[in-house]
């Protein structure tokens, strides 16, 4: 009886242990559920997906509302490895039409990304084949669509300007928080430029999603959620009909068209060529059709527009005239002597034929070489100088306010800022002080070594239109439904000279036009003012250049027309700029002759 | 106990509705899911447990070696036609139920035993008791083995607590958890560092029980059998298969892979972890209701409270444990018939382990071993091996005053 008693006592040590069990595992609660916070972390990470909600991405539109760009669902094949089950890899290889080693390689190539995370298995199917295979996707666990949105363009052309969309890439993806592997991002033209605006901002969505990474809902009703903001629609002030209409006269001609209106700045019509379809750009055919482009030879992907620099030839002429008028080594009345060209020692600088001497506004008109020629030297080596190099520095600085020799700041991607040479390149290439006026006087008729775009020769002729200033060329008009734009176009950019000389300028240009060197540009209905120029070219037939404005008074359109190896500046690019000017201002035809023969020319 | 039993068989039936309630699958009802199962389970267990209380007590008493018979031979036949999950080749198929003999066998060992030790002429202070004993326990066990249990076979070790109550020396009890403690020390620490320690506090014991010869020989000897038993731990160790260590070495935190072996209890504790105070909400659990926690309505049912019931509920579910385990042992005593008494403390002792090790590998306190909680985890055999030992036991406290 008394072991009895004290085995029964044992029971205290039994129940003991058991609560001293249970004293550890409360204690190890209180660790787990009351003090560590970092379950509670990783249970959200665990459980929470952010997914992005696209919006969808801004449209474009021209000057006069017509629609240039739009969003066209398309549709991306998404595989989750392991929700994939066995099936019939031939039927699926057959209603994707693969071949069957090339499922293989994307499907390992998924699955080696991450068998549990969604990839992309192959993107961009149109809604056509979408809908085809949609219907039998459901044999396929494992494999979904997810919907996309690719840039449609109903007219094909504009495709430098309009610019394209396609991935982000790593460089991007280091310097912004904004962006995630697969996202499409501008990459050129105004897609580029506007991308902010355009995109809208990315909303957001947190679901929660089981071990296999499968939504099952969203996080506390949406509460955290953010909507996105869709991107805002451009109104570009392209026209698209002068736009189709300059790339259907650009057609077999290599060489760029640039229109603006002066008043606003606002760019009209660019058009580079050889061009190509922007749609070709898009969706599945895009890396294939770009590999094409790159590689050929016509280099349709390079913006003449904006990135060939050309010397200007005569047109140059003008801002020779102005500047020396502004310093007052011109008159109007002042006369040169031409004797079938410029002479001076070993140096000939020829001349056509046509009487001499000249004064300003005719030596303009017949576009005489050796009165610039002798108006330069006069510039560079005018006594108010103490130098050659500040002669040509004063010059220099007056004809870069002109927008030449920098960059103009548009709103367009890869605009070059041409080359108006410094006089430190001049001390370099001649020796310091070891060149004057006359080492460097192609530069009065707009050889040598200077450089400047098709844009800034519109600017040019804008500028002159403007007499003596110019608005920031830009190619959107007005963001959303907003109408202020960017407050840097609305600044008046005044040149260096002033307005006055400009008017005297101006009535040369008429005289171009009318009696001069573009007599083929001669409209009945307005006054245009233009200058022809033929820009040297070492390597084959020399570029025909034409700037021009119109009307003389109230101008409505500053254009430049440059046609690469078409000669002599006059017999092309005079007629297409003036085709152009008549389709803007009076939007009809009266030359169908002229018209034809310029669209049926092939020039290369 | 019936209220407690009825409280936790709720518990476990909500829970696993939790565990694997989804959008498609909302009924508790829903028969093709664990929780319309686990329902299914629970009555026929409600009905066990009333035919139980209807017959005759003495049964078990005078049936006990014949149950013990018939579950040995069971548990010899499902090895060979068994049917095999998750590696264990311990179920019996019925059609789509399976019949896992070794839930079984904890009661019919433990009625063997009670039978056995009850008997008026058998006193465990004798070797040649403690040997029957021994291998009344071993010949489940070593079928269970066999059938690549293990989980189930170290459940018999948890019967050292009622041995203890009947009179084993209670050196023995303090040298098997003394194992237990070296066991872990000696995989946690390095074997020399574990052994290095021993021989100080032996040298301090030798120290202070130098002049009494008899206890300073025991000490030595002790020394050298926990020495050898360190020894041998590493050894057996470094001879496990491989997925058992990667195991015990996520457990004790020497091998950290989120991926494979450590998953299931960094989840499990994640789960448990992000319960917070209050919890999540009854179906609110994410860790548990999107599958990120492994087999939450058996093996890890505990996360489920724990996650959306949060430290409330777990403690809540302990306490009810701790309520039920106390509650039985005090039963026990105060049986008249020895019988009964061995019967409860086994009943306790099975009891015990299976919480002790069930929720302490949810908490990561001990390693995955693959036994279910008590009346709580989804899993028919379970439920009804344990009701039914919970109810013969209720059965012979309510006629205790008949028995003797
Ligand atoms: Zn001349």
């Amino acid at each position: 009886m008394i072991l009895k008693q004290s085995l029964s006592g044992r029971r205290f040590v039994i129940i003991s242990i058991f609560l001293a069990i249970g004293i550890i595992y409360v204690t190890r609660l209180i660790y787990l559920q009351l003090i560590d916070d970092s379950f509670i972390i990783s249970a959200n990470r665990n459980v929470l997906r952010e997914l992005t909600v696209y919006p969808p991405r801004g449209l474009i539109y021209d000057r006069n509302g017509k629609l240039l760009t739009y969003n066209e669902a398309i549709y991306d094949l998404m595989v989750i490895p392991k929700q994939v089950r066995d099936f019939d890899t031939i039927e699926f290889c057959k209603m994707l039409n693969l071949p069957k080693e090339e499922f293989k390689s994307m499907f390992s190539k998924a699955y080696n990304y991450s068998p549990y995370k969604a990839s992309v298995f192959e993107k961009q199917y149109s809604k056509e084949e979408y809908s085809f295979i949609e219907e039998k996707l459901y044999k396929y666990p494992g494999f979904y669509f997810q919907s996309r949105t690719l840039r449609k363009y109903p007219y094909p052309m504009a495709a430098h300007t309009l610019g394209y969309i396609g991935e982000v890439d790593n460089s991007v993806l280091d310097s912004s928080h904004y962006y995630k592997p697969g996202d499409y991002i501008g990459i050129s033209g105004i897609e580029k430029s506007y991308e902010e605006v355009l995109r809208g901002k990315n909303g957001c969505t947190i679901m929660m999603v089981d071990n296999l990474n499968r939504v099952k809902g969203s996080f506390r009703d949406g509460l955290f959620d953010t909507m996105p903001i869709p991107g805002q629609n451009l109104y570009s002030s392209l026209d698209a009909d002068l736009q189709a209409y300059g790339e259907l006269l650009m057609k077999n001609k290599r060489g760029s068209i640039v229109a603006i209106e002066p008043s606003t700045g606002e760019i009209l019509s660019i058009v580079t060529s050889p061009s190509y379809d922007p749609n070709l750009l898009v969706g599945r055919v895009r890396t294939q059709n770009y590999v094409k482009l790159s590689e050929d030879a016509d280099k349709p992907l390079f913006n003449r527009a904006l990135m060939a620099k050309y010397p200007p030839g005569s047109t140059f002429k003008l801002v020779n005239a102005l500047v020396g008028l502004q310093e007052g080594v011109l008159k109007t009345a002042t006369a040169f002597s031409c004797e079938r060209g410029f002479h001076v020692g070993k140096l000939n600088v020829e001349c056509h034929p046509h009487p001499s001497p000249l004064d300003l506004m005719h030596a303009i008109a017949v576009s005489c070489n050796a009165y610039f020629c002798k108006a330069f030297r006069a510039m560079i080596d005018s006594r108010k100088f103490h130098s050659v190099r500040e002669g040509y520095e004063t010059w220099r600085k007056l004809v870069m306010s002109f927008g030449l020799g920098e960059h103009l700041n548009t709103d367009l991607t890869s605009e070059l800022r041409g080359n108006i040479p410094s006089a430190n390149f001049y001390d370099k290439y001649h020796g310091k002080n070891r060149w004057k006026s006359l080492s460097i006087i192609s530069l009065a008729i707009g050889q040598g070594e200077i450089g400047i775009t098709p844009l800034q020769l519109a600017n040019l002729a804008s500028v002159i239109a403007n007499r003596g200033y110019y608005l920031t060329p830009h190619i959107v008009k007005a963001i959303g439904n907003k109408k202020n734009l960017n407050p840097k176009f609305l600044d008046k950019k005044k040149t260096l000279v002033d307005a006055a000389y400009f008017n005297i300028v101006a009535d040369a240009m008429l005289m171009v036009v009318e009696a001069g060197t573009a007599s083929s540009a001669k409209s009945d209905e307005y006054k245009i003012c233009g200058k022809t120029g033929t820009a040297q070219n070492p390597h084959g037939k020399n570029h025909s250049i034409f700037i021009a404005f119109a009307p003389k008074d109230n101008p409505k359109i500053a254009i430049s027309v440059v046609i690469e190896n078409a000669g002599f500046g006059a017999t092309w690019a005079v007629p297409i700029a003036s085709l152009m000017i008549e389709k803007y201002i009076s939007g009809k035809i009266t030359r169908p002759d002229v018209e034809e023969s310029m669209i049926n020319a092939k020039i290369y | 106990m019936v209220t407690l039993y009825l409280i936790l068989v709720t518990i476990g039936w909500v829970n696993i509705y939790a565990a694997v309630y989804s959008e498609e699958h909302k009924s508790i009802l829903d028969f093709g899911q664990n929780s319309g199962k686990q329902l299914i389970w629970i009555l026929s267990s409600l009905l066990i447990a009333l035919t139980l209380l209807l017959i005759d007590p003495k049964i078990f008493n005078t049936f006990a070696y014949v149950i013990y018979g018939v579950n040995l031979v069971l548990l010899i036949l499902v090895i060979f036609v068994g049917r095999e999950i998750s590696g264990s080749k311990s179920w019996f198929g019925v059609g789509d139920v399976g019949i896992q003999p070794a839930e079984f066998a904890k009661l019919a060992t433990s009625l063997a035993l009670a039978r056995y030790l009850s008997a008026i002429d058998v006193k465990i202070q004798n070797s040649s008791t403690k040997v029957y004993t021994f291998i009344l326990i071993a010949l489940p066990v070593l079928a269970i083995l066999l059938e690549n249990d293990t989980g189930s076979a170290l459940v018999f070790t948890a019967l050292i607590f009622m041995l203890y109550r009947e009179g084993l020396s209670g050196n023995i009890l303090i040298l098997g958890l003394m194992m237990v403690v070296m066991f872990f020390a000696t995989l946690m620490i390095d074997k020399l560092i574990v052994l290095g320690i021993i021989t100080i506090v032996a040298l301090i014991i030798i120290w202070f029980v130098r002049k009494n010869r008899k206890i300073l020989w025991i000490s030595i000897g002790l020394f050298f059998l926990t020495a050898g038993f360190i020894y041998s731990v590493d050894y057996a160790f470094s001879h496990l298969e491989e997925h058992q260590k990667t195991r015990i070495d996520v457990l004790l935190g020497k091998q950290v892979d989120l991926k494979k072996a450590g998953y299931n209890v960094n989840q499990s504790k994640i789960a448990i972890g992000s319960g917070g105070f209050a919890g999540k909400g009854f179906l609110n659990g994410t860790q548990t209701k999107y599958n990120f926690v492994p087999e939450q309505s058996t093996d890890f049912i505990f996360c489920t409270i724990g996650e959306e019931w949060g430290f409330v509920g777990s403690l809540t579910l302990l306490g009810l444990f701790m309520g039920l385990l106390i509650r039985i042992v005090t039963v026990a005593e105060r049986q008249r018939s020895s019988f009964s008494r061995i019967y409860g403390y086994a009943l306790a002792s099975i009891l015990f382990f299976h919480i002790t090790v069930n929720i302490g590998m949810t908490i990561g306190l001990f390693p995955v071993i693959g036994i279910p909680l008590p009346f709580v985890s989804y899993g028919g055999s379970s439920l009804w091996a344990f009701t039914t030992m919970l109810f013969i036991f209720i059965k012979q406290d309510s006629s205790r005053l008949n028995l003797l």
